[in-house]
C-alpha cells in the first residue's frame, strides 16, 4: 500500500482551477449543465426514498426488534425513534444548493487564495474509479474549508457529489447546518457508544448509500480537524462500516480514495493555537461565522488538493480477511469485527493516513518555520537562507512533497514566505524572529504575555508539524542513537522502539511496523551518508553529526513536553487528580516553569501534547484510570513515570538548541 | 402440449424422451425380469446387445462429448448446424449462432483450432500389468482388455483440461487394464483379487465426471485397473406394491428411464448428463436431477444400496423407508466418489409416469426480479417439477440456438412477441431474463399449479413467454456439452461449475462470481471479455443451486488451460467467500480437494478419513478423490 521508500514515489503535477474562474462568469459556471459520471451499478433512488429503504432494511428491523424486546417499548415506538434519528441525521442533497455554494465559494476562493491546485490525473483516476465501484473519499482534515472544497471540486469535474459524514456540532448553526445538509452533509452525534439503535441507523444509512451507489461517501479518517496539522490517529468505525458490504459479499469491491488537502496558510491558524492553549473554542454559530468575514480580506496563499490512487478494498483484504467468516450468521445481524478484522482495519487506516501525509504539499515556509522554532532568539536572514537551503535538500532526499518554486533564488523564496506569514514574525535589520505582532496596547500580565507568545509558537509549530512525517523515522533513530548505551544495533533498536511506543499517539506510527520503520530510518540516513549500518552496529559518519543533531532537535519539543508532563505527574499530583482536571493542571505547571525561566519550550503548553503524553503513560501502564463515582481519577505509579522520564531524559542532551548548525558550519 | 387423455400423455412423454435421447432398434425388448447373474452363462454374448458397448469409442467421441455422429459445425456457408439424427436439433440450421459466437467471444471462423483426429496409440504407455492378478481374473472369467483405446477412453472425465489434452493428442497416465464385471458376484471377485494382488481399482460408470475424479493419480505406482460397470445394466425386479425397482448400478440414466417407462414407471431422476451417466455414479457423487422438486435428489430416491468394499459387502438388512439406526450408512456411500468401493445394486423408488406434462417460461425485466420470484415460489413450496432462471447472457445464448423457422408466420409471431416485451412492456433486452418451467402430474392439478406459479411471477413483473421457450431451454441442457467441442474448434474454451447458496446471498454471489471471472480473465491476458453467465437451476426451502458457464477466446495465450484453471480456481474462492458451497452435485474429485478441510472442518475430514482407513486400509480404491 505505502511504498517502502517514499522518495521513489512519482507524483502528479497540478493545475490551478482558479485560473479559469478568474476569467469567466461565476454565475454561468454555477448554473452550467452538470452531468456527472455515474457508477455502472447505480440503483437510481431519490434522497427521500433512502429513508424508507433504510428503515425497512433487514438490519434495522432486526435491531428495532432487539431493542424493543430489551427495553420493553413497542416496536412501533422504537421504529419511530429510529425514524427521528434518521431525520436528524440524513442529508438532503440538492443540486440548487450546491449551485449556490459553487457561486459563493467561487467568489470566496478567489479572494482567499492565490491559487487552488488540483492534480488532474488524480481526477481522471477518480472518474474511472467512480464508474467501476462505489467510492469512499477520505480527505485529510485541517480546515472547515476541506469538505466545501471537495464538493466544489467534484462538481467542477462532473463527478458525482459526495455525501459527507459531519459532526453534530455544525447543527447548532441553524441556517448553515441546513445549508450544509442540502449540499450533502449528514450529521452524526459525536458520541453514541452504547446506543445500538443509533449505531444501526447510522451504519445502515451509510451502507445503503454505498450499496446502491447513491453517491460517494466522504468522511474524515482522523475524525476531526487536526488542530496541530499533524495527522491524527485514525478512527476505524466508519472504515469498518464502508468495508462491511464488501466483507459480506454485498459489493464486489469498494474504492478508497485518500485525498490530501494542504494549505499554505490555514484559515483557522490562530483559532487552533488558542484552542490548544485552553482559550475556549467559540461555539460554532452563524454569527461567529459572519464575524469570520474578516478572514476574507487576508491572503492565504495557495491551496493544494491531491487525489491519491484509488485503493481497492478487495485487493487490500487479499490474504488478510477470510470473508467466509461471515457465512454462518444472517447478514442482517450486526456483528462486531473479529480480532483479525479489527487489526486489518487499524492497519489499513494508518496506511491510508500515511498516504494522505505523503501526498500533502509542503511549502518553503514549512522549512522556515521549522528553523525559526529551533531558534527562539531569531536568526539572521542570511543564515536563515543558508540553513533553509540545506534543509530543503535533506527534505527532498527524504521524499518530501515540497513545492519549491523553480528558478527562484532562495532569498526570494524566503522573503515571499515571510511576507505571507508576517503576522507571526518580526523582521528588523536583517534579523527575523517569531514574535507577537498585534500585541494589545494595554498592560499585560506576565502570564498573558506567555500565552501571547505561545499562540505564535503553536501557530508556527502547526507549519513545522506538516513536515514532521518526513523527518519522523530518521529523527526517532537519531534520538535513539543518542540515548542508547552503545552503537549496537539491537540497543539502538530497543531505544527506537521505546520512543516509537512513547510517541505512538503523537505521530502516525503504524502499530506493528516497528521493524519496517527502523529499517526505513536506517536506509534514509545511510543513503544520506549520515550513518553506516553494519551487521551488528550502527556507526555515525564523520559528516553525520549535524544531520543527526538537526533531527534530534525536531523531536526536542516533544521530548521536553513529555518530560514536563511526567514531572508534573511525579511532583504535583495528589491522590484525587481527576481526568478532567489533568489538562488545566499540567498547563499551570508548565506555565509556572516558563515564568520561572526553567522551561523555554512553549509547546509544552499545548493541550494536544499533554493529552498525547497522558495517553502514552496510560498505554505504558504508568498511569491508571480509576472510576470513582461518576468521576474518572488518574492513579499515578510514580516509580514507573520516573523511570520513563529518565529514559526520555537521556535523549534530551541538546541543551543548546541550535548546536547542530554550528557543527555543520564547523 | 396438446394431449388430452392420459394414454396419449404417456406417449407424449415417451416421445419427448425419445426426442432428445438415443433411438433404439425397435426389435429390442426390455429385460425387466429378475435374472441370474450372467457371469457363467452369457459371457459370450456380443456386447452390442447392451446399450453401452464395451468399446464405447465405437459410438462415442474419444476426445469430446457424446455420440460420434452428433456434433455442431459451421458449414460451408458459415451457418451452424447440428449433425446426426438423435436430437430434436439434429439436422437443423442455427442461423444466429455464428453471429452470437463471433460477437460474444471475438472468435473468427477463419481461425480454427482443430483436434487431433485419432488417438496416437504410440503416445499411450504400455500397460503395467499385475500378471498374477490378470491370471486369477482370467480364471474367474471376467471380461477384460488392455487395448490402448479402451484404456485411454477410461482415463478421463470431461473437465476442460482433460478434453483439451486429448484434442492435442496428449495422453497422460491411463489405466493399465479395463475389466467389465457383469454382476455383483463378478465385482466381489475383482475386489477380492485386487486386495490379494494389491492393484489399484478405479470404478468407472458413465465417464461424465467433471471433477478430475477419473484421472489416474500420478503418484500411483501399482497397476491401475479401471472397473467399468457398464455391463451391469439390468433392472433386476420391479415391486409395484411398494413402487420400488432393484437395478444394477451400471445402468445409464436414459436406459433406466426408458425401460421403466415401458412398464409405465419412471424414477424421475434426470440429471443433465442422464444420457451417459450411471446409477452407480449418481450414488457415488450425490447427483441431483432436474425434477428433484417432485422426485427428490438421489439421496431421497435410494431405498437400499449394495456396495462391494475391500472389507466385504455393505448393505442394510431390509427395505424399510426410513430407519433410526445410528448415522445412516448410506451417507458414507453417497458421495464417496469411488474411494470406498463399487456400488453394484440399488433399490430405487419409482413412480407411475405422470399423466400430463407441460413446459412454460416467464420473462422477467431483470435477474433480481427473477430471483425474487423463485424465492417466493420456494417459500410457498409450489415449485414445479423444474424451475430454472437464466440470466440475460444465457437468455441471449438461448436465442442464438433458435433453429431456422420454417414459416413466415412463426417468425412474424416471434417478432411480435419481442416487440411486445421490449417496447410495450418496456423490458430492456440487455437486462431481461427468463425462467423455464416444467410441470408434471395429473392434468387438472398441473393447470391449477401453472396458474399459481404464473400468478406469483406476475407479482414480480414476470410475463408468461410460452411453452416453446421453456421446452427449448430444457433441450439446450442436452446439447450444450456438444457446443463446447464446437468452441474448442475455434479457440474458445469453457466449462460449467455449480454451487448451492442461501437465498439471501444468491444475487450477490452471482454478481460477484461473474465479475470475478471477467476481472481474472482480464488480469491474465485474455484478449476478449469472457462469457460469464449463470442460472439458478434448483430451488430449496433454504437456498438455491446456481450453475455458472464460463468460456473465453484463448487466442494469444501461451497456456490457455492454465489460465482457465486459475480463473476457475479464483471463481471457486469467490463462491466460498460469498457463502456458497464447494459443490451442489458435481462432487469434489481431485479438482476441489484442497477446499475440503475448509468446507467440512478438520474433524469432519478426519471422520471421513477414518472411515476410509477402516474400509480400505490398502487404498485399493486408490483414485485419491475427496480426501
Amino acid at each position: 500500500l505505502a511504498p517502502r521508500h517514499p522518495m521513489l514515489k512519482k507524483r502528479d503535477s497540478f493545475e490551478d482551477i482558479l485560473e479559469e474562474r478568474r476569467h469567466s462568469s461565476d454565475l454561468r459556471y454555477a448554473l452550467r449543465c452538470y452531468t456527472p459520471t455515474l457508477y455502472k451499478g447505480l440503483v437510481p433512488c431519490k434522497a427521500s426514498m433512502l429513508k424508507s429503504i433504510v428503515l425497512q432494511s433487514d438490519h434495522l428491523q432486526y435491531v428495532i426488534k432487539q431493542v424493543s424486546s430489551e427495553s420493553g417499548d413497542s416496536t412501533e415506538c422504537v421504529a419511530e425513534e429510529a425514524s427521528l434519528i434518521l431525520d436528524e441525521m440524513a442529508h438532503r442533497l440538492q443540486l440548487s444548493t450546491v449551485r449556490f455554494f459553487v457561486f459563493t465559494l467561487s467568489k470566496a476562493f478567489k479572494r482567499l487564495f492565490r491559487s487552488v491546485c488540483v492534480n488532474e490525473e488524480g481526477i481522471q483516476r477518480l472518474q474511472q474509479a467512480v464508474q467501476e465501484h462505489p467510492v469512499v473519499l477520505l480527505p485529510s482534515h485541517r480546515s472547515y474549508m476541506d469538505f466545501l472544497m471537495m464538493s466544489y471540486l467534484l462538481y467542477m469535474y462532473d463527478l458525482p457529489l459526495p455525501v459527507i459524514a459531519a459532526g453534530m456540532d455544525f447543527m447548532s448553526m441553524k441556517f448553515v447546518g441546513e445549508m450544509l445538509r442540502m449540499s450533502g452533509a449528514f450529521f452524526i452525534r459525536r458520541s453514541f457508544g452504547g446506543d445500538k439503535l443509533y449505531w444501526a441507523v447510522f451504519s445502515e444509512y451509510v451502507k445503503t448509500m454505498l450499496r446502491n451507489g447513491y453517491a460517494p461517501i466522504e468522511f474524515f479518517l482522523e475524525g476531526t480537524r487536526s488542530r496541530t496539522c499533524k495527522s491524527l490517529t485514525p478512527k476505524t468505525g466508519l472504515l469498518n462500516i464502508v468495508m462491511e458490504p464488501f466483507f459480506k459479499g454485498e459489493l464486489f469491491d469498494v474504492n478508497l480514495v485518500p485525498v490530501s488537502i494542504s494549505y499554505e496558510r490555514i484559515l483557522e491558524e490562530s483559532l487552533y493555537a488558542r484552542e490548544l492553549l485552553g482559550i475556549p473554542k467559540p461555539k460554532e454559530s452563524t454569527s461567529g461565522l459572519l464575524k469570520a468575514r474578516r478572514v476574507l480580506s487576508e491572503d492565504y496563499g495557495s491551496m493544494y488538493v491531491y487525489f491519491g490512487h484509488p485503493v481497492s478494498v478487495r485487493s487490500l483484504t487479499e490474504g488478510k480477511i477470510t470473508r467466509s467468516q461471515y457465512n454462518l450468521l444472517p447478514r442482517c445481524i450486526p456483528q462486531k469485527p473479529s480480532a483479525d478484522t479489527h487489526e486489518f482495519l487499524n492497519d489499513t487506516a494508518f496506511r491510508l493516513v500515511r498516504i494522505q501525509e505523503g501526498n500533502m504539499v509542503l511549502k518553503p515556509w514549512v522549512l522556515i518555520a521549522t528553523l525559526l522554532l529551533q531558534n527562539p532568539d531569531g536568526m539572521d536572514l542570511s543564515s536563515l537562507a543558508e540553513q533553509t537551503d540545506w534543509l530543503r535538500h535533506l527534505a527532498l532526499a527524504f521524499g518530501a512533497f515540497l513545492d519549491w518554486p523553480d528558478h527562484a533564488a532562495c532569498s526570494e523564496v524566503i522573503s515571499c514566505s515571510l511576507a505571507l506569514h508576517r503576522h507571526l514574525l518580526s523582521v528588523s535589520a536583517g534579523h527575523v524572529q517569531l514574535s507577537v505582532t498585534d500585541a494589545p496596547q494595554v498592560e499585560t500580565t506576565p502570564e498573558e504575555a506567555v500565552f501571547h507568545q505561545a499562540v505564535v509558537v503553536l501557530s508556527c509549530a502547526s507549519y513545522r508539524n506538516q513536515i514532521l512525517h518526513v523527518f519522523l523515522r530518521p529523527a526517532l533513530l537519531a534520538v535513539a542513537m543518542q540515548s542508547a548505551n552503545s552503537n549496537r544495533k539491537d540497543d539502538v533498536y530497543n531505544c527506537f522502539n521505546f520512543l516509537r511506543n512513547m510517541f505512538s499517539s503523537e505521530f502516525i506510527l503504524c502499530p506493528g511496523d516497528s521493524v519496517q520503520d527502523f529499517e526505513e530510518a536506517c536506509y534514509l540516513l545511510m543513503k544520506r551518508g549520515v550513518l553506516q549500518v553494519l551487521e551488528h552496529e550502527i556507526v555515525m559518519s564523520a559528516s553525520g553529526h549535524s544531520t543527526l543533531a538537526f533531527l534530534s532537535s525536531v523531536l526536542d519539543p516533544f521530548l521536553q513536553g513529555y518530560q514536563v508532563v511526567s514531572r508534573y505527574l511525579c511532583e504535583e499530583t495528589n491522590e484525587n487528580l481527576t481526568e478532567k482536571e489533568f489538562i488545566p493542571a499540567v498547563r499551570n505547571f508548565a506555565l509556572k516553569l516558563i515564568l520561572a525561566g526553567r522551561l523555554k519550550c512553549y509547546e509544552a503548553l499545548s493541550s494536544d501534547l499533554q493529552k498525547n503524553a497522558l495517553a502514552a503513560f496510560l498505554r505504558l501502564k504508568a498511569v491508571m484510570k480509576v472510576k470513582v463515582g461518576d468521576q474518572v481519577t488518574l492513579k499515578v505509579n510514580k516509580i514507573a513515570v520516573n523511570s520513563l522520564e529518565d529514559t526520555l531524559g537521556k535523549s534530551d542532551v541538546i541543551s543548546h538548541q541550535n548546536s547542530w548548525w554550528s557543527r555543520l558550519v564547523l | 402440449m396438446a394431449s388430452n387423455s392420459s394414454s396419449s400423455t404417456a406417449q407424449q412423454r415417451l416421445r419427448i424422451i425419445a426426442g432428445h435421447l438415443q433411438k433404439r432398434p425397435e426389435d429390442e425388448h426390455p429385460s425387466v425380469a429378475a435374472q441370474e447373474c450372467k457371469a457363467e452363462t452369457s459371457r459370450s454374448n456380443p456386447s452390442s446387445a447392451t446399450p453401452v458397448p464395451k468399446r464405447r469409442q465405437e459410438i462415442m467421441k474419444w476426445n469430446g462429448w457424446g455420440y460420434s455422429d452428433s456434433r455442431f459445425l459451421f458449414n460451408k456457408k458459415g451457418q451452424a448446424e447440428f449433425t446426426g439424427k438423435r436430437y430434436r436439433l439434429s439436422g437443423l440450421i442455427l442461423p444466429s449462432l455464428k453471429d452470437w459466437f463471433e460477437g460474444t467471444f471475438g472468435a473468427n471462423l477463419q481461425h480454427k483450432s482443430p483436434a487431433t483426429p485419432t488417438v496416437n496409440l504410440s503416445a499411450v504407455a504400455p500397460p503395467d500389468l499385475n500378471e498374477p492378478f490378470v491370471e486369477d481374473l482370467k480364471a474367474a472369467g471376467v471380461a477384460m482388455s488392455h487395448d490402448p483405446e479402451d484404456r485411454v477412453f477410461r482415463a478421463h472425465g470431461h473437465c476442460l483440461h482433460e478434453i483439451f489434452a486429448l484434442r492435442e493428442g496428449r495422453i497422460g497416465r491411463v489405466p493399465d487394464m479395463v475389466v467389465w464385471p457383469s454382476c455383483h458376484k463378478d465385482v466381489e471377485k475383482i475386489v477380492e483379487l485386487a486386495c490379494k494382488h494389491n492393484v489399484c481399482l478405479i470404478p468407472y460408470g458413465g465417464g461424465t465426471s467433471v471433477s478430475s475424479a477419473l484421472e489416474c493419480p500420478r503418484e500411483e505406482t501399482r497397476s491401475i485397473v479401471s472397473l467399468d460397470t457398464s455391463q451391469m445394466n439390468r433392472i433386476l425386479w420391479i415391486d409395484e406394491k411398494n413402487l420400488t425397482a432393484h437395478v444394477e448400478a451400471g445402468i445409464i440414466g436414459q436406459d433406466l428411464e426408458r425401460q421403466l417407462n415401458e412398464c409405465g414407471y419412471c424414477t424421475g431422476h434426470e440429471p443433465d448428463s442422464m444420457e451417459f451417466s450411471s446409477l452407480g455414479g449418481w450414488v457415488a457423487t450425490r447427483a441431483s436431477g432436474m425434477k428433484k422438486n417432485i422426485y427428490g435428489n438421489i439421496e431421497e430416491l435410494v431405498v437400499h444400496i449394495k456396495m462391494v468394499t475391500p472389507r466385504g459387502v455393505i448393505e442394510k438388512s431390509c427395505l424399510g423407508p426410513r430407519m433410526s439406526t445410528g448415522p445412516d450408512i448410506h451417507h458414507f456411500i453417497l458421495g464417496s466418489e469411488g474411494t470406498l468401493g463399487v456400488v453394484t445394486e440399488v433399490t430405487l423408488k419409482i413412480r407411475p409416469i405422470p399423466e400430463y406434462q407441460k413446459y412454460g417460461s416467464v420473462v422477467f425485466p431483470n435477474f433480481q426480479q427473477g430471483v425474487a420470484c423463485l424465492r417466493e415460489v420456494a417459500r410457498q413450496r409450489c415449485a414445479p417439477a423444474s424451475i430454472r432462471l437464466m440470466d440475460n447472457e444465457q437468455f441471449q445464448f438461448g436465442h442464438a440456438l433458435k433453429p431456422q423457422v420454417s414459416s413466415i408466420f412463426t417468425s412474424f409471431l416471434d417478432g411480435l412477441k419481442k416487440f411486445y416485451i421490449t417496447k410495450f412492456k418496456g423490458f430492456d433486452p440487455h437486462h431481461l431474463c427468463v425462467a423455464t418451467l416444467l410441470f408434471e402430474g395429473d392434468r387438472g392439478k398441473v393447470l391449477q399449479h401453472e396458474k399459481q406459479v404464473y400468478d406469483i411471477a406476475a407479482k414480480f413483473g414476470g410475463l408468461a413467454a410460452g411453452e416453446d421457450n421453456g421446452q427449448r431451454g430444457y433441450m439446450l441442457t442436452f446439447v450444450i456439452a456438444y457446443l463446447r467441442d464446437l468452441g474448442m474448434d475455434y479457440y474458445v474454451i469453457g466449462e460449467s461449475f455449480e454451487t448451492s447458496v442461501p437465498w439471501d446471498r444468491v444475487l450477490d454471489l452471482c454478481r460477484n462470481v461473474k465479475e470475478r471471472i471477467v476481472r481474472e480473465c482480464k488480469e491474465r491476458g485474455v484478449q476478449f471479455p469472457p462469457l460469464s453467465t449463470c442460472r439458478v437451476t434448483q430451488t430449496y426451502d433454504a437456498g438455491a443451486c446456481v450453475y455458472f458457464y464460463f468460456a473465453f477466446n484463448y487466442r494469444g495465450l501461451s497456456d490457455p488451460v492454465h489460465v482457465y484453471e486459475q480463473v476457475e480456481h479464483a471463481a471457486r474462492e469467490e463462491i466460498l467467500a460469498n457463502g456458497g458451497s464447494l459443490s451442489h452435485h458435481h462432487g469434489v474429485g481431485k479438482l476441489r480437494k484442497e477446499w475440503m478441510k475448509e468446507s467440512v472442518s478438520s474433524v469432519g475430514l478426519g471422520m471421513l478419513k477414518s472411515v476410509k482407513e477402516y474400509v480400505d486400509p490398502q487404498n485399493v480404491f486408490g483414485n485419491r478423490n475427496l480426501l
